[in-house]
């Protein structure tokens, strides 16, 4: 009975999830398993036996496991550095450390190439176009995932265990390795796993720095799709992609089961430096060089025309770009683009925290029965799918189900920001469930026994706690939204595009005023990103990432 | 009034809950004592709402209540640990029942509620700045704030250290005569019931087992383990209940359960005993003695007597310390 009640209140972000993520996602799906009308799983078997596409796993595999191994080395060290010592500037230095996380990839893709090109700063490196590049760009958005995870669960782990072991005689060294790290375990396998599933699925970073040559499953489903039309391969690599994906979350919601230490909020003290501190604050400067050199080189770059320092970058936004033939390299200017982004990533921000706060409430109302918690649990994990299937799919997906009636949404303007909430879902998801679950039941029943309405409780109870969290997850899904590329460089409609999409096609334009005024852009792109994110900073909500 | 008939409830389909029926006239207090884990405080989610019912009925003047959601009931729950809403202050905490319905004179009512719990002039302070006990008392103080018809009270006091928790038995008995108040409360502790009820219910695994007044409950207890349940300090069976009754001039029955202080050193008592061991404490010498006849047994000795180990003593035994089964009680 309540199961079935439970049922119909989660009805409506199902019907959502299954019109806007379901059916794209197996249409695209099924796209592949059926040529000319008829079953044919054996075309897309073939497809996983293409050399090409061995050699796109392999890079993709192998590329994720680096940029997670680096992810972690230089981001566990920095998380010890920013929360548990006390360092002058430290603020400032985390908000630095953090922003990459919802820095949009495309812009991250500019900088990288930016730095490393034939005639920018780090040119003489050579490493332009390598795989070094790819990951060395991974690195700088992850590496602040396991800040941001670790890093939460770290300055919220109760000091005292550590210190009894050093009453006990264990070095520091020893008890990092007895009672630190392993308290820490859920965490760094919770962030690893999460890394490894963003750097695997990373769209915008390799499609700019890869090109053609080095080719991720994520870039080789959109060029398989774009370009080549092959769909039945794009649908074979999204196969895949779904079943190991799906895998790693499972895996990563089991590590996550065992104690979460994130939970019990007593903020130790931070320390002040001492002389053991010296590698972990290497590798902090490391980190801080990785993440500023790009960004810096971005800056000075989009201030630069002709050998000179100017603002001529920017003022070419207001045109649309440089023509190479008849034909302009944009169909708008830049300044409408932002325009288009804002305004989609104000729809994408409430259609996510509408969809995510049903979903938190629903999947932390206290369960009476084993079935009912099952059917919980479910709900929760159904939607975070999202995060699992590639944005390309997604997006391609949209365009090939949602283009006919009863749903025809080809050229409404909601078909971008419904992708870009979808996008965000999981990150609003995360960001609420556990700060609804924190919430004693029993303050709810109080409240209603003295009369208040399931409504009247809520609003006594849940708000105050979830405000604030709720604010930090729209400035989250808002720079999610403002940063997405992989579905909406499907979606986007040519005279609509949004940031992202006219700053990827100013990079693929010839002339040295479309790549500065894709720089340029880039900055205006980072900088909003950036604005909304010190925003959210101010609110201090720990965030879960998964 | 509120009656109870034939109620069950199951978690999962593992019955907590087991056909239990119980009254409760208007302006009595009613405690429901039981172990932890009987099932007692499922019975009192149960009666506010928060449980669904898996057999049988809770109505209030002869009205059932299935269907009637928590917040319509008006049945106040207090909770162990007080369930304060921390972002409001105390009077505003006090306040939230009187503000739902719109209640005129809300600033006047808080104010008297909080004198009535001993908090005046609480107002204003946060939930997060009080103790423990005063937490406990700004919720007393709410739920009454709701003038609900029925209080329910979940362990009111157990979260409190042991002097406080008996000092606001004490309150607890008072503020709810002075209000009538119709109340159930949930405990673990007999004292606790003792001190605040009119009468008493005992719980064993989903089952009441005995219910009646509470000096009746006290006097005669159900079967043994109720006895041991309620602070007898051992129950004796057959020969030994019979050695026990003679020394307390009554005639033998099946098992008699008896206090601590049932037993006392008395040089002219016609129990004869050997000290087993001895125990000061601030009021009396607690001894363990080997009885004649009757077996290891607990007795009490005036602090200014020193019976040593192994010592032949003579014992009185108070038969109004006493419970008594004619028949064979069921086996414990």
């Amino acid at each position: 009975m309540r199961v079935i009640r439970l049922l119909l209140v989660a009805l409506v972000p199902l019907a959502i999830l299954g019109v806007f993520f379901v059916l794209p996602v197996t249409g695209m799906v099924s796209r592949g398993f059926w040529t000319d009308g008829s079953f044919d799983p054996g075309g897309v078997l073939d497809v996983l036996t293409r050399p090409r596409v061995h050699r796109v796993l392999w890079f993709t595999l192998w590329s994720a496991a680096l940029g997670t191994l680096f992810s972690l080395a230089l981001g566990l060290p920095a998380a010890h550095v920013l929360y548990r010592r006390r360092i002058r500037g430290g603020s400032v230095l985390r908000a630095a450390l953090l922003a990459p996380f919802v820095l949009p990839t495309v812009v991250v893709g500019v900088s990288f190439r930016q730095l490393l090109t034939a005639s920018g700063p780090l040119g003489f490196l050579g490493l332009d176009g390598t795989p070094a590049a790819i990951i060395a760009g991974l690195v700088f958005f992850n590496a602040s995932v396991v800040i941001r995870v670790v890093g939460g669960a770290w300055e919220s782990l109760d000091p005292r265990p550590a210190e009894a072991a050093a009453a006990l005689g264990a070095t520091p060294f020893q008890v990092l390795r007895t009672v630190t790290l392993p308290a820490l375990r859920p965490a760094v396998v919770s962030a690893a796993s999460v890394v490894f599933l963003f750097c695997a699925t990373a769209f915008g970073v390799v499609l700019t720095l890869g090109g053609l040559r080095y080719s991720s499953v994520e870039t080789e489903i959109y060029l398989l799709t774009t370009n080549l039309l092959d769909l039945q391969a794009a649908a074979a690599l999204s196969v895949l992609q779904l079943v190991v994906v799906v895998g790693l979350l499972l895996a990563a919601a089991r590590a996550r089961r065992t104690a979460d230490p994130s939970l019990a909020r007593v903020v130790a003290r931070p320390r002040r430096l001492a002389r053991g501190d010296v590698p972990a604050l290497v590798a902090t400067s490391v980190l801080a060089l990785l993440v500023l050199g790009p960004i810096a080189a971005l800056v000075a770059g989009s201030l630069r025309t002709d050998g000179a320092w100017s603002l001529a970058n920017y003022r070419a936004l207001e045109t649309t770009g440089q023509s190479s033939g008849q034909q302009h390299a944009l169909l708008v200017p830049v300044t409408d683009a932002l325009m288009t982004s804002l305004r989609t990533a104000v729809d994408a921000t409430w259609m996510s925290l509408l969809l995510g706060l049903t979903v938190a409430v629903v999947a932390t109302r206290r369960s009476r029965s084993r079935s009912e918690r099952r059917v919980r649990t479910v709900l929760d994990g159904l939607f975070m799918l999202p995060l699992g299937v590639s944005a390309v799919t997604l997006g391609f997906g949209f365009l090939i189900t949602l283009d006919r009636p009863p749903l025809d949404l080809r050229d409404s303007p909601l078909l971008v920001p419904i992708a870009q909430a979808l996008v965000a879902l999981p990150l609003v998801v995360r960001t609420l469930v556990p700060v609804l679950g924190s919430v004693d039941d029993r303050l709810r029943q109080a409240a209603a026994t003295l009369g208040a309405s399931p409504f009247r409780a809520a609003l006594t109870v849940d708000l105050p706690v979830v405000g604030r969290p709720l604010l930090a997850s729209a400035g989250f899904a808002f720079a999610v939204s403002l940063g997405e590329f992989g579905a909406t460089s499907f979606l986007a409609r040519d005279e609509h595009p949004t940031l992202p999409v006219v700053i990827f096609g100013l990079i693929g334009h010839p002339g040295p005023m479309n790549y500065g005024m894709a720089l340029a852009a880039s900055v205006v792109l980072a900088a909003t990103t950036a604005t909304v994110m010190l925003a959210v900073e101010r609110l201090h909500v720990p965030v879960g990432s998964t | 009034m509120l009656s109870l008939r034939d109620v069950s409830v199951a978690y999962d389909g593992v019955p907590a809950v087991t056909d239990v029926d119980l009254e409760l006239p208007d302006g009595q207090v009613l405690a429901v004592l039981g172990p932890s884990g009987c099932g007692k405080s499922t019975i009192l989610r149960a009666v506010a709402g928060l449980e669904p019912l898996s057999g049988g009925s809770v109505s209030w003047d002869g009205a059932d209540l299935a269907g009637v959601p928590t917040h319509r009931r008006g049945f106040a729950l207090l909770f162990q640990d007080g369930q304060l809403f921390p972002q409001l202050t105390v009077a505003r905490n006090v306040g939230y029942a009187p503000r739902l319905r719109r209640a005129p004179d809300t600033a006047k009512r808080v104010g008297e509620l909080l004198e009535l719990v001993g908090l005046a002039g609480y107002g204003d302070r946060l939930p997060g700045t009080l103790s423990g006990g005063e937490r406990q008392r700004v919720a007393l103080a709410r739920a009454l704030a709701a003038e609900p018809r029925l209080l329910l009270l979940d362990e009111p006091l157990s979260a409190l250290d042991t002097g406080l928790r008996e000092r606001l038995a004490v309150d607890l008995r008072a503020i709810l005569r002075t209000a009538g108040t119709t109340a159930l409360m949930v405990t673990h502790d007999h004292e606790e019931a003792f001190t605040v009820s009119d009468r008493m219910a005992v719980m064993r695994a989903g089952r009441v087992v005995q219910e009646g007044p509470i000096a009746d409950v006290w006097r005669e207890p159900a079967d043994p383990e109720t006895a041991l349940f309620l602070g007898y300090a051992r129950v004796f069976r057959a020969a030994a209940a019979a050695a026990v009754l003679a020394a307390a001039g009554r005639p033998p029955a099946a098992a008699v359960a008896v206090r601590r202080s049932a037993l006392s050193l008395d040089p002219s008592g016609p129990l004869a005993a050997t000290v087993v061991s001895s125990r000061a404490t601030p009021e009396q010498v607690r001894l363990v003695v080997d009885a004649d006849g009757v077996g290891e047994a607990d007795a009490v000795a005036p602090l200014d007597s020193h019976p040593g180990v192994g010592q032949r003593v003579r014992l009185a035994v108070d038969p109004g310390r006493l419970a008594v089964w004619e028949s064979a009680p069921a086996a414990s």
